[in-house]
């Protein structure tokens, strides 16, 4: 499966996929679109890794353990950002025994 | 007997506890993935770091992240990128046993990861250039002249405008160095490998049959890639349209 031999021409398109994403994340910046700035950047640069691992890492043409590999890691990641933000986020939401000011 | 056992004689690059290289070079990108997990994982817990700490300090954080040569920073993608895509390039010449072919993708690569190097020391210097104190301490001319410039190294000397987010901004900075830090040293550890990978492209060892060192060192150039991916736009472009 790793034999698989891609495409020069997919290089070439993700290639340029990738510089419009970078081209697009700094126009975006220079606009006041609230919390959505944030959220178009990080779509952005999710996007563009995404394309970067399928293609250039070449995962879409690799087995299923790698498949599992890849997302496992980032199902953990999501286990480390999702409970520690869960906790950071809520702290002020609630006082017990009225001594937290 | 002869011909025959010459006729079975496996690839001398076939270890000899796989059946063939096919299974050898499935084997070999498994153990590179997991290695890359442990990397998510690690500059994860930095990502997390950061997110804590930019939703505690909005407003420093934008400040802050004004102070950062975008041109540089947008170039630099560029490069990074440009390198992702030579590296492919590279692979798929080692996979067709263009030998040549892979010996200059592999140097473009090289140049295009040293030129990304040598941008960001040109940031670094600029930063620390700044900072009277940290001239100073260094024994360095043109401390003295540059008395009350921002110093936005982290440490006793730093100092921000306006000084009510100094604190904050400090913390930036210190993610800033330390998450740009730690990335760079990976890549001069990947401008290693790359060298590794250019004697054995020179010297055959890399063939058409036998190229997933090459593949692999391609699955870390391309991660060290994805991080900057995400550094560039939580770094330079926090709050640019304040």
């Amino acid at each position: 499966m790793s034999e698989h031999i891609v495409p020069k021409k997919i290089y070439y398109t993700i290639f340029g996929i990738l510089m419009l994403g970078t081209f697009l994340t700094v126009l975006i910046a220079y606009f006041d679109l609230g919390p959505l700035n944030t959220i178009a950047a990080l779509t952005i640069a999710v996007f563009k890794a995404t394309l970067v691992v399928l293609f250039f890492m070449h995962v879409k043409y690799s087995t299923r353990l790698t498949w599992a590999v890849v997302l496992g890691s980032i199902f953990w990641l999501g286990i480390l950002l999702a409970i520690t933000m869960s906790d950071y986020l809520t702290r002020a939401w609630l006082s017990f025994g009225g001594s937290v000011s | 007997m002869l011909p025959e056992a010459l006729h079975h004689h496996p690839h001398p690059a076939l270890a000899h506890h796989f059946d063939d290289i096919g299974q050898q070079s499935e084997a070999s990108t498994l153990g590179m993935w997991v290695f890359l997990v442990t990397e998510v994982l690690f500059f994860g817990g930095l990502f997390l770091c950061y997110l804590v700490y930019r939703s505690r300090y909005p407003t420093a954080f934008a400040r802050a992240s004004h102070e950062l040569d975008v041109v540089l920073g947008t170039i630099n993608t560029a490069v990074l990128i440009t390198s992702s895509l030579t590296m492919a390039l590279a692979v798929h010449a080692a996979q067709l046993g263009q030998r040549r072919l892979l010996v200059v993708l592999l140097l473009a690569t090289m140049a295009l990861g040293a030129t990304f190097l040598g941008i960001k020391s040109v940031e670094y210097y600029r930063k620390f250039e700044e900072c009277p104190a940290v001239l100073v301490a260094l024994h360095l001319p043109g401390g003295e002249e540059g008395a009350g410039h921002a110093c936005h190294v982290p440490g006793p000397g730093f100092s921000f405008e306006p000084a009510e987010h100094a604190r904050h901004a400090q913390i930036f900075f210190s993610l800033y160095f330390t998450m740009t830090g730690i990335h760079a040293l990976h890549m001069i550890i990947g401008l290693g490998i790359m060298t590794w990978m250019l004697v054995w492209a020179r010297r055959g060892v890399i063939t058409a049959e036998y190229f997933s060192p090459i593949e692999i060192s391609g699955l870390y150039w391309h991660f060290v890639d994805i991080v900057w991916i995400f550094l560039f736009p939580l770094l330079y472009l926090i709050g640019r349209h304040v």
